[in-house]
């Protein structure tokens, strides 16, 4: 690690961390609360230093393509945007998801639906981890709740994107992305040459060399029977990463009796809800998913036999709770609470909701 | 003389490119597919860059030219080949990008991204198949089905009241400033097949000479399916009826006086 | 240690950036922070504020209900936030434009001239400075040397000319706050 502390926004962050961890491409198209992603690119002019490409496009059905084309060819690529616009790129997911291919998407989440507003918001969970696009496909999601985990998760996402072949998002919001806070950058890492990345991407359409067959990246197949194999192997891909990818953070959970669960800048909020309720005599502790999908499922339902009630606390109208629930299979009450349309809870109306929810 | 006499290499006076496959195509009997497919593996044959080429197909009925030419491909969703091609030709900028696209796919949906690759000057090379129609679907009416023309969403001809005119897209992209070369081109004769391949080889060689700007070869082509005639009266339908809506020859070569 | 802050008043009198400036202040501290804005096209006209939270611990939520200060900057934001401050806490303000004096008796309350003091200091886009000097006078969280070392990390390089002229409006602040 550099020694350097640095302060910086979240989005910011994204982008100096981007340019650090190799990543060879980011295409992009301006929304508010992310725009600084591009414009941090923009300034610092990584294509002068590593030979990274920025490139602002028309819209993102073409950014999140131009994702789909660089990927195709084995670089590290990725693009950013805000809940209206990362709606446009779900074809394209669905494509990188199909055609197996490894990629970066960041959306720092605003309120909706529709145009919305510009305020933090985490209605897009459902988007993120139950398809958002067409077909059977899963999203490897991350959600940073400091800006540190913003620098962090791109390597991180990237490390997992390329394990597994499939995309992977960092779900982030408005308050990540907006807020400035102590960050410590990733060391630099060289982008890979193209050697080096023939050698990880063997499958990669890099033109092609007489000493193996030709590449194809497609997510097209129109014999069922084979579509249904594809399927399968997605399936089994799916479940690997279930099994080794999960992650999460426990704060105050060891003798709590009501359990927060949490993620993003909600998950930040609860923490101090848990210091005010714990100030007043109730054993409050915050589970904090860190991977939404593969979702802590085993994590969750263990707490389901030591605490007397659960919340799930989000900026939406109840998505993450019905994995919650899912994951409680009904041996506790679990509740939701929630503030929509970029409002943002504080923490005494977590204590409050606490207090008139669960106990 | 027998058989054997006969099949020697020195012999041989035409075969097909070796990146050619053996794969039988889909394409229609009388479909200008499978000519432009043979024109693109030839140039690229011929240009030594068959390790250095990247084609990036579309949706209709040419998704399927990967499986045709030996190349590394990259398939597209509808309409965005060129936004495809431009990461794959900036992050691989010693590579041959091309894309290869049918007239719904570059001038309907994916107007957009024709529109921004050329104007950005990706030094791209798009191989544009103007048929009229909508094949792959079924026969659909297309943006640049011309007026009076029958297709399954216009049974009773294009009108331009209810449908709009044909989108002549070509004499638009050659007025961006990041256009290189916009060649108007058909492959119903030998003639014609000889001089839509020159275009396509002038194309693919400004995508290498790292000077920049966009080339896009429009091939106005049969669909004896979808047009419901033979493909002799095909031909002879096209020439009498698109060539005066899409009149061949070069709109613009930036080249050309240099 | 930890004081959190609030600072609001209309968008470009500066109420971001002398957030940002002691946001940075606290990291040439050694502090933990974090820097808030009410982001959006409030910016540009509307009333703009930022929480700014300056902590010896790792800090949980950027969000608050309460402040240990608010500085204020115009009627709005002191109608919003008056009540938002902790019992025992701190209000600073500008007396331009307010027309209705805060009324709590439970907090500190301060009353700072900055406004006329830029404008005989000559020294308009130094408005923030002298707030936040006089905040530093009743609040002194971090020293004055790390706040001209935090100015020094946010002004671009082309601008450090004007560090002494923002370092004078620093200790006016101090002088002038009642």
């Amino acid at each position: 690690m550099s020694e350097e502390v640095k302060l910086m926004k979240g989005n910011e962050a994204i982008a100096h961390a981007a340019i650090r961890c190799g990543c060879d491409g980011y295409f992009g198209y301006p929304i508010t609360p992310q725009s600084e992603v591009m414009e941090t690119l923009m300034e610092v002019e990584p294509w002068k230093t590593t030979g990274m490409v920025v490139l602002q496009a028309e819209s993102e059905v073409s950014s999140i393509n131009m994702v789909y084309g660089g990927a195709a060819t084995g670089k590290k690529v990725m693009t950013s945007s805000s809940s209206p616009g990362v709606s446009l790129m779900q074809e394209g997911i669905s494509y990188l998801a199909g055609a197996e291919l490894p990629a970066l998407i960041v959306n720092v989440m605003r309120g909706g639906p529709g145009l919305g507003t510009i305020q933090p918001s985490q209605s897009d969970y459902f988007q993120t981890t139950k398809g958002g696009g067409h077909g059977d496909y899963r999203l490897i999601a991350l959600a940073p709740a400091s800006v540190q985990e913003m620098a962090d998760f791109v390597g991180l996402a990237f490390d997992l994107a390329f394990k597994y072949r499939n995309p992977a998002i960092i779900l982030a919001d408005g308050v990540i992305g907006q807020m400035m806070e102590k960050v410590v950058l990733p060391d630099f890492k060289p982008r890979r040459t193209d050697e080096e990345v023939e050698k990880q991407c063997p499958w990669a359409a890099t033109g092609r060399k007489m000493s193996r067959k030709n590449n194809i990246i497609t997510s097209l197949e129109l014999k069922p029977e084979v579509m249904e194999q594809n399927n399968l192997r997605f399936q089994a891909k799916y479940k690997q990463i279930e099994e080794n990818e999960v992650r999460y953070e426990e704060i105050l959970c060891d003798d709590a009796e009501y359990l927060l669960v949490a993620f993003g800048c909600s998950a930040r909020i609860c923490q101090k809800a848990c210091e005010i309720a714990r100030a007043e005599g109730i054993k409050l502790g915050l589970l904090r998913p860190i991977t939404l999908w593969p979702f802590p499922t085993k994590a969750i339902a263990g707490y389901a036999n030591k605490v007397k009630a659960m919340l799930s606390v989000e900026l939406n109208a109840g998505q993450m709770v019905e994995d919650v629930r899912l994951a409680v299979n009904g041996k506790v009450p679990v509740e939701h609470y929630g503030r929509l349309g970029g409002i943002v809870f504080t923490p005494d109306e977590i204590v409050n909701a606490v207090k008139t929810k669960l106990m | 003389m027998a058989l054997e006499d006969i099949i020697k290499p020195e012999n041989l006076v035409y075969k097909k490119p070796d990146i050619m496959n053996d794969n039988p195509m889909h394409y229609c009997p009388g479909c200008s597919h499978g000519v432009v497919h043979k024109l693109v593996a030839e140039v690229i044959e011929e240009m030594g860059l068959v390790e250095d080429t990247i084609g990036v197909t579309p949706v209709g009925c040419a998704v399927f030219a990967y499986n045709y030419i030996d190349i590394d491909w990259e398939e597209a969703a509808h309409g965005r080949a060129p936004a495809l091609a431009t990461a794959i030709k900036r992050l691989r900028p010693n590579k041959l990008v091309f894309t290869y696209q049918g007239d719904g796919d570059l001038a309907a949906i994916g107007t957009a991204e024709t529109i921004h690759a050329c104007n950005r000057g990706e030094s791209i090379a798009i191989i544009f198949i103007n048929n009229g129609i909508y094949g792959m679907t079924g026969g659909q009416m297309a943006p640049t089905t011309i007026e009076g023309m029958k297709t399954a969403t216009c049974p009773y001809g294009r009108d331009y009241k209810l449908n709009g005119y044909p989108l002549k897209i070509t004499n638009q992209l050659k007025d961006l400033d990041g256009i290189r070369y916009v060649t108007r081109q058909s492959v119903q004769t030998a003639a014609a097949v000889r001089k839509a391949k020159k275009a396509i080889r002038k194309a693919f060689e400004n995508c290498m000479d790292g000077k920049g700007g966009a080339s896009v070869v429009e091939v106005v082509s049969t669909c004896s399916s979808g047009w419901k005639l033979s493909p002799e009266k095909a031909n002879k339908w096209m020439e009498e009826n698109m060539f005066p809506e899409y009149p061949l020859g070069d709109l613009i070569d930036k080249d050309a006086n240099k | 240690m930890k004081e959190e802050i609030i600072i609001a008043g209309f968008g470009g009198q500066g109420v971001l950036s002398m957030g940002k400036i002691l946001a940075y202040s606290g990291l040439m501290q050694g502090k933990e922070v974090t820097w808030m804005p009410a982001y959006g096209p409030e910016q540009r006209g509307g009333t703009a504020n930022v929480t700014v939270i300056l902590s010896d611990e790792k800090i949980s939520s950027p969000i608050l209900n309460s402040y240990d200060t608010a500085i204020i900057l115009n009627q709005q934001s002191l109608d919003k936030f008056e009540k938002s401050v902790k019992p025992g806490g701190t209000l600073i303000y500008d007396p331009y434009g307010i027309t209705t004096e805060p009324t709590r008796t439970d907090i500190n309350i301060h009353k700072i001239n900055a406004m006329d003091a830029c404008i005989e200091m000559n020294a308009a886009k130094s408005f923030n400075m002298i707030l936040l000097g006089g905040f530093l006078k009743i609040r002194p969280i971090v020293e004055l040397e790390n706040v001209l070392k935090g100015l020094k990390k946010t002004l671009p390089e082309r601008h450090h000319h004007l560090i002494p002229m923002n370092e004078a409006a620093l200790k006016k602040g101090m002088e002038i706050i009642k």
